[in-house]
């Protein structure tokens, strides 16, 4: 007599075949708060990237940082929650509140356990995590926050965000540093084609605070350049490291045939997915991103020919940036399709680099219309048609999105614009 | 095509009281706690001074000494129990199979040990922001972003399939193998390396849950702190360690005459969208990831043989998790012997949901329950079997072991006896 | 005279804690619950923890679960800032 009523729902599409589609995004960029401001500053080549302003980083090998400036967390977040939040987690609540404002939802749209979250994080709360340490050894254990037990955990966007929006259904956290993001919207979309129908999803990543700076700066990967035109060039001869950024994507994704009955605005699809991971460096392997790529578009029902144009991953170091290249050419062919890095204008944003390059993905298609990777000048040695200088239009509905975290996580996704069959 | 299934192979376990999955066994079965007063550090200045901790040495374990001085502690259990598994299972991982091996480790507080410590040596002890960023270890990368555990595991088993770390707080150890499963039934694996590791105990993490009175201050007991289910429970004993499972598809797996524990036959995973910390006492979303998990497995709930409960000894846990497994199994819960083994190893956050999922399949495999030690006064409001103080003989096919945790999530796993060579 | 005041209190759990557009934290809200005024168990503990750092005492540990009101909270401080005074001068 007590069977559990609530679970009865989302049992019945369990066929696995649902297919996912983005109808609302929620942006936070350093060059552009809000979808289509960060669009239209994507479009114009504007960068995001300059000096750190959120502490003096004089003392740092590394200065520049895409930050996000102009974001008034009183505005955006409720008053309740800014004590106990992390700016990470500031930022997903407030694109969370977006993405589902986009799609025209709310919180009565559909019975709670019928909606879930799934994000990625690649650092948690990690200002947060740095004050409260500060007050433990700094002072004594009584300093430290009773937020601090969650704020600064990985898990805690998914955990805030469900809290937000009354998300009862399944939910989830994924870190594979810098490929998280495609890693969580691809569990999100496991979670639709099993019967789902609205799942929120992305990443935020907001460590740029002088703990999260160093952490960076001891792997190594960071440009040391002063100038922002010169610090972040993937591909190209210059490359010397990437420029850190912070914020992300969270994306609406819902069930086709439900987005379809609702009569809601469809950005596109999620057509297509896989990961895999590198064999231990030095072992004298090879990287399996290609394999990424082709699973990605097995996975989709595409050739390599109906791929529109590929958001790259774009490490900005010779090494990463070679392999990246060859899996491209050997999937694609030499210079077989158009290949760009809109990062170059916000920097690496970890868990939130891949949700924001679907987004450019999607908007691309919708507008046909390729961004540039900016300041990148001489590709020379690698055979990748970069998108360089000033956008490129294009024809077609399905682009690749590439993204790889440290250690050797590949990911790669296939979306299709909204008119693609 | 017929649905593929998952079933475990291997098992490797690091737990308080026990390295090495048989002496873990011997040590649940026992009841004898392994909870004692923190030696890791001086804990005078806390509220709660306890843990249970690992007598674990990553040198005597087989690493190597680069190994142990780079890696995080929860990276090395994690190592370790991954070799221990690997070389249970028999299963043989190399260039032909090594894309369709993958990992999915789960971890609540990844490499915090090893943050604390370099943030400690870069701060001048904590009284600089602006923290020397040539101070400490190359390796800081590796600790800031905690996927490098799952990395290293991958590299351990020579995994070239999708890898991932799960963080989902307390359930991360769960939805870590929830994870796997779904890989290996969707195909985009035969082969997982899952499992879950924690290595929390440092001052930190004992203030973090010191400033919200979650865990025991029953200092002058520390081997009897940790009273599941028990009317004067008063908080859980953090603890660390890691367990890691060789899953793999069935088929593949019974053809190649592998020993099989069990089946991990159903899984689901919620969201009770309520509050970072606390729980509503209906304990209606974790019953619905009972539910969940059950018609994932497609079994009744009157198949349920044991219940492999969180059991965490907070007021609110035990009392929550009372009312999912009612909720869930109707009068089927009054029948369904259910116990928790954190009173033994305590409770190790994102690897615990792991660990218990290992001695889910142990229960099945030696048809004996671990009692839930710690527990000499009921409490009338909690009025389940609970199996106190002593294990029971009690051939089992089908077991529940469930997870919660902050941030809402409530987690659910069915595990089954499967057929295939006895380990 | 108090020496910690509700407005004090108000004070505290502000910056603590923020506080509810819909709710009016004045004087009339001293005897309701911390609930109804938006404030959880977490932003209690926070607030606990920053009035005992501030003032120097320690609360007694049931004070979360008698405290239900900014009355009782205020007097619970004021019960342990008059049994911290013999010693006050030794602390």
């Amino acid at each position: 007599m007590t069977t559990a009523p609530m679970t009865a729902g989302p049992r019945t599409a369990a066929s696995g075949t649902a297919r996912a589609v983005v109808t609302g995004v929620g942006v936070l960029a350093p060059n552009g708060i809000g979808a289509e401001e960060y669009w239209s500053a994507t479009l114009r080549g504007q960068s995001g990237i300059d000096r750190i302003t959120r502490f003096d980083p004089s003392s740092y090998p590394s200065r520049l940082a895409g930050e996000i400036t102009g974001f008034s967390v009183r505005d955006h977040v409720p008053s309740r929650l800014v004590p106990q939040t992390d700016r990470t987690t500031q930022f997903a609540l407030a694109g969370s509140d977006w993405a589902l404002a986009d799609a025209g939802l709310s919180a009565e749209s559909l019975p709670a356990d019928e909606r879930g979250v799934v994000t990625a994080s690649a650092s948690g709360g990690f200002e947060f995590g740095q004050r409260e340490l500060g007050h433990l050894w700094g002072k004594d254990p009584k300093h430290v926050s009773a937020y601090m037990s969650f704020a600064w955990f990985y898990a805690v966007n998914s955990g805030q965000v469900s809290i937000r929006h009354d998300l009862r259904g399944p939910t989830g956290v994924l870190v594979t540093d810098q490929a998280g993001g495609l890693d969580a919207v691809a569990q999100a979309r496991r979670r639709i084609r099993k019967g789902t129908p609205l799942m929120l999803t992305g990443g935020m990543d907001a460590s740029l605070c002088p703990y999260g700076l160093a952490a960076q700066i001891s792997a190594g990967i960071l440009s040391e350049s002063e100038d922002p035109t010169r610090a972040y060039l993937p591909f190209d001869a210059a490359a010397n490291g990437h420029v850190p950024g912070e914020g992300g994507a969270i994306l609406t994704l819902e069930d086709a045939g439900r987005a379809r009955e609702r009569g809601a605005r469809v950005y596109g699809e999620i057509a297509g997915y896989a990961a895999t991971f590198d064999p231990r460096p030095g072992s004298g392997r090879p990287s399996n991103l290609d394999g990424a790529i082709r699973g990605a578009l097995t996975d989709a029902g595409l050739r390599p020919e109906d791929i529109a144009f590929v958001l790259a991953d774009g490490a900005g170091e010779p090494e990463p940036d070679r392999v990246e290249a060859q899996a491209l050419t050997a999937v694609f062919g030499p210079g077989g399709v158009p290949v760009t890095v809109p990062k170059t204008m916000t920097g690496r944003l970890y868990s939130g680099a891949a949700p924001l390059d679907l987004v450019t993905a999607l908007f691309a298609l919708r507008d046909g219309v390729v961004p540039p990777t900016v300041h990148v000048e001489e590709t020379t040695g690698h055979d990748i048609d970069l998108v360089t200088g000033a956008p490129r239009p294009v024809t077609g509905d399905a682009a690749l999105v590439l993204a790889r975290g440290r250690g050797g996580f590949n990911s790669a996704m296939v979306v299709r614009g909204p008119s693609a069959p | 095509m017929t649905a593929r299934r998952v079933v475990i192979t291997g098992l490797g376990v690091i737990a308080p009281g026990g390295i090495g999955t048989k002496a873990f066994w011997e040590r649940i079965v026992s009841g004898v706690s392994a909870t004692r007063t923190i030696t890791a550090f001086d804990p005078a200045p806390f509220r709660s001074r306890m843990a249970a901790e690992c007598d674990f040495d990553g040198a005597r374990h087989g690493l190597s000494a680069r190994d142990t001085a780079r890696l995080d502690r929860a990276s090395q259990f994690a190592l370790v129990a991954a070799r221990e598994a690997i070389a249970d299972s028999g299963v043989e991982i190399d260039a032909g199979n090594a894309h369709r091996t993958g990992v999915s480790l789960g971890s609540a507080v990844g490499c915090t040990l090893k943050l604390e410590e370099e943030y400690v040596a870069r701060s001048d002890g904590g009284k600089q922001w602006l923290v020397d960023h040539a101070a400490g270890t190359p390796y800081l990368y590796d600790y800031f972003v905690p996927s490098s555990m799952a990395a290293e595991v991958a590299w351990e088993a020579g995994a070239e399939g999708p890898a991932a770390l799960v963080s989902a707080g307390c359930t991360s150890g769960l939805d870590s193998l929830g994870h796997a499963v779904e890989l290996i039934r969707e195909g985009s694996a035969d082969i997982m390396i899952a499992g879950g590791s924690d290595a929390p105990i440092a001052p930190i993490t004992v203030a973090c849950f010191d400033a919200i009175k979650a865990t025991s201050p029953r200092n002058d007991t520390p081997d009897h702190a940790s009273r599941p289910f028990d009317r004067t429970r008063s908080g859980f004993v953090l603890g660390e360690g890691a367990a890691v499972l060789v899953l793999e598809e069935r088929e593949s797996a019974l053809r190649r005459g592998a020993q099989v524990y069990a089946e991990i036959a159903g899984f689901a995973a919620r969201a009770n969208a309520h509050h970072m910390t606390g729980l509503r006492p209906d304990g209606l979303e974790m019953a619905a990831a009972i539910t969940g998990a059950l018609d994932d497995a497609r079994i009744d709930r009157e198949a349920v043989g044991y219940v492999n409960a969180h059991g965490t000894a907070t007021r609110q846990n035990d009392i929550h998790e009372t009312a999912a497994i009612k909720h869930s199994l109707g009068e089927h819960a009054h029948r369904v012997p259910v116990s928790s083994i954190k009173a033994v190893i305590g409770h190790s956050l994102g690897a615990v949901g792991s660990i218990e999922a290992a001695a889910s399949a142990l229960v099945i495999r030696h048809g004996v329950i671990p009692p839930t030690a710690g527990l000499h006064e009921p409490d009338p409001q909690l009025d389940l079997d609970y199996v106190p103080l002593t294990a029971r003989d009690q051939p089992t096919d089908t077991v529940l072991t469930v997870g919660s945790g902050f941030g809402g999530f409530q987690s659910a796993m069915v595990l089954t006896a499967s057929e295939g060579r006895r380990p | 005279m108090s020496a910690f005041t509700t407005d004090d209190l108000f004070k505290i759990m502000r910056e603590c804690a923020g506080e509810e557009e819909a709710v009016d934290l004045s004087s009339a809200a001293a005897d309701q619950e911390f609930a109804l005024l938006g404030y959880d168990s977490l932003a209690l503990m926070e607030a606990i923890s920053r009035v005992e750092r501030g003032y120097g005492i320690t609360l007694p540990e049931e004070t979360l679960g008698d405290a239900l009101t900014p009355a009782a909270f205020v007097a619970a401080v004021n019960t342990a800032i008059a049994d911290r005074m013999p010693a006050a001068g030794a602390a």
